[in-house]
């Protein structure tokens, strides 16, 4: 087996696997990267920043092909690997689908929860409680309650046109 | 203030050392990375972009009611002495101390609060406070952050949370971290099992001043590596979790070195008391795990007519940057180990010796 280290082309003779909360990851090094990586020095060593230098770069090079330039900042994949920094906010949908394996690989979960800035919290709350209520509106419909069906209804429609105000 | 030397000077005093649950933890940290929408990363954006965001960002972070009365100024303007000065004081990255055009600082008076324009992300801002208080350090932060929120347009997505240069701090762009003293695993030699535990959880522990720094002094960094798919207050929750139970291996390993080998933990503490009362030359390094020793001894009421407050000052100016500032010129390497020798000696000379349990 071949170190993981695109740049590398030695053998890999450390293998590592780390299960964090159930999901597995491995990496497997040349002696040279590994100790330049730090990895076997256990206090230093994590695995987010040694997969966001190798595989991950990797990663994004198959997904989005040295071809693909932000828009907004002219970053390329050669640079992310040069990096291991995106170039500005958009860069993020840019190289969405490249990013989406790596970030699942990283953290917790890909879709954010906690603070949002107090503007945009009240949009996405709001698009929240509209789903929720086209649920109800279907459910109701469905069980022939046209009622409540009714109900739910006015409920979207008075959402919806708050929304629209206030824009 | 714009004159960081005078800044650093008046504000030392002013500083709290004392915090929940100090015998064991050092300081707790809140750190946010923000940034501005549509505009390139700090990393990536020109020498004259930079500056510009600059002087968006510092005037909106200048007027906050939170940093009133507190320090000010732009990276170009700090002298190399000051900058290690902040590093060493943890209110500034070591990658901070090596930019200039286009980056600032302010700080607020008490120094717990700190905010890095242009390191790695437009905005760093951070809260620092004494033992563990990650739950007051994070309500402290936020409450800048959402000041801050309504004078500049963050660059924030619905899925991704707030959008960072580094994907490692994407989502919520926090960074937990409670500095811990674990003199007792060490000698036990228990340290690397709780090291590997708390890594195996998904938490980074590092050295005394971040990434790839050695854990001099007994010290050690916990953290959060994920940022992306958990809220603020459950990253806290599991941190928090994590360090008590640190805290209680260490009282457990401090508690079984007294009762099964005693002598050697006298010993431990009486020949750090030594050195650092007696000798002549101390380098950093050597000053740091003395003085680690010796605050152990403190904590086990060994050490009488010290405090921990006292100690953990002398830390901080046995650091180089500290010890040029105090003696008040630049110093070489051999110079210091002699001046910081004198400043020990000066400031224990007068303890007696180990005072033993009956």
């Amino acid at each position: 087996m071949k170190c993981c280290r695109q740049e590398c082309d030695k053998e890999a003779t450390v293998h590592l696997t780390e299960i964090v909360d159930g999901q597995m990851k491995k990496i497997d090094l040349c002696e040279d990267c590994a100790q330049e990586k730090g990895v076997t020095n256990p206090q230093g060593f994590a695995l987010a920043d040694l997969l966001l230098g190798l595989g991950a770069s990797q990663e994004l090079e198959e997904a989005a092909g040295p071809d693909l330039v932000c828009s907004t900042c002219g970053f390329t994949q050669a640079d992310f690997k040069k990096s291991g920094r995106l170039g500005c906010p958009d860069c993020y949908t840019t190289f969405a689908e490249a990013l989406d394996g790596m970030l699942k690989q990283m953290h917790k979960g890909v879709q954010h929860v906690g603070k949002a800035p107090k503007a945009l919290k009240q949009v996405m709350d709001k698009s929240k409680k509209l789903e929720a209520l086209r649920g109800q509106l279907e459910d109701a419909v469905a069980q022939e309650n046209y009622e409540l069906a009714a109900q739910v209804r006015d409920q979207i429609k008075e959402l919806e046109t708050e929304e629209a105000g206030t824009e | 203030m714009s004159d960081l030397h005078e800044f650093l000077e008046k504000s030392a005093s002013k500083k709290p050392t004392e915090g929940p649950q100090d015998h064991v933890v050092l300081s707790s940290r809140v750190r946010l990375a923000r940034n501005l929408g549509g505009r390139a990363f700090p990393g990536r954006a020109r020498k004259a972009e930079r500056a510009e965001m600059l002087e968006q960002i510092h005037p909106s972070v200048e007027v906050l009611s939170a940093m009133r009365g507190g320090f000010s100024g732009v990276m170009t303007n700090f002298k190399a002495l000051d900058k290690q000065v902040l590093v060493e004081r943890h209110l500034i990255s070591r990658e901070h101390a090596a930019k200039s055009a286009g980056s600032g600082l302010a700080l607020n008076k008490d120094q717990s609060l700190s905010v890095m324009i242009n390191e790695e992300d437009h905005i760093r801002m951070q809260a620092l406070l004494p033992g563990l208080q990650l739950k007051q350090a994070w309500q402290k932060i936020d409450r800048v952050d959402t000041a801050l929120e309504k004078k500049l347009d963050y660059a924030f997505d619905t899925q991704l949370g707030y959008l960072t240069a580094c994907p490692t701090n994407l989502g919520t762009g926090i960074r937990v971290s409670a500095m811990v003293h674990l003199p007792g695993l060490v000698l036990q030699e228990q340290v690397n099992q709780i090291v590997q535990a708390v890594t195996k959880l998904g938490h980074a522990v590092r050295g005394l001043y971040g990434e790839g720094t050695e854990a001099l002094g007994h010290i050690f960094q916990v953290s959060n590596q994920m940022t992306l798919g958990e809220s603020e207050a459950d990253i806290i929750e599991r941190i928090n979790k994590v360090v008590l139970q640190i805290i209680e291996h260490e009282a457990n390993a401090r508690q079984k070195m007294l009762t099964s080998k005693p002598e050697e933990l006298y010993n431990h503490i009486g020949r750090a008391l030594g050195i650092l009362r007696h000798a002549h030359i101390v380098n950093s390094k050597e000053a740091m795990n003395q003085l680690s020793l010796l605050r152990l001894g403190v904590d086990l009421g060994l050490v009488p007519g010290k405090n921990k407050g006292e100690l953990d000052e002398l830390f901080i100016l046995s650091q180089p940057a500290h010890l040029q500032k105090f003696v008040g010129e630049k110093l070489s390497g051999e110079e210091r180990d002699v001046h910081r020798a004198e400043l020990l000696r000066a400031r224990l000379g007068n303890l007696k010796g180990l005072k033993l349990p009956d």
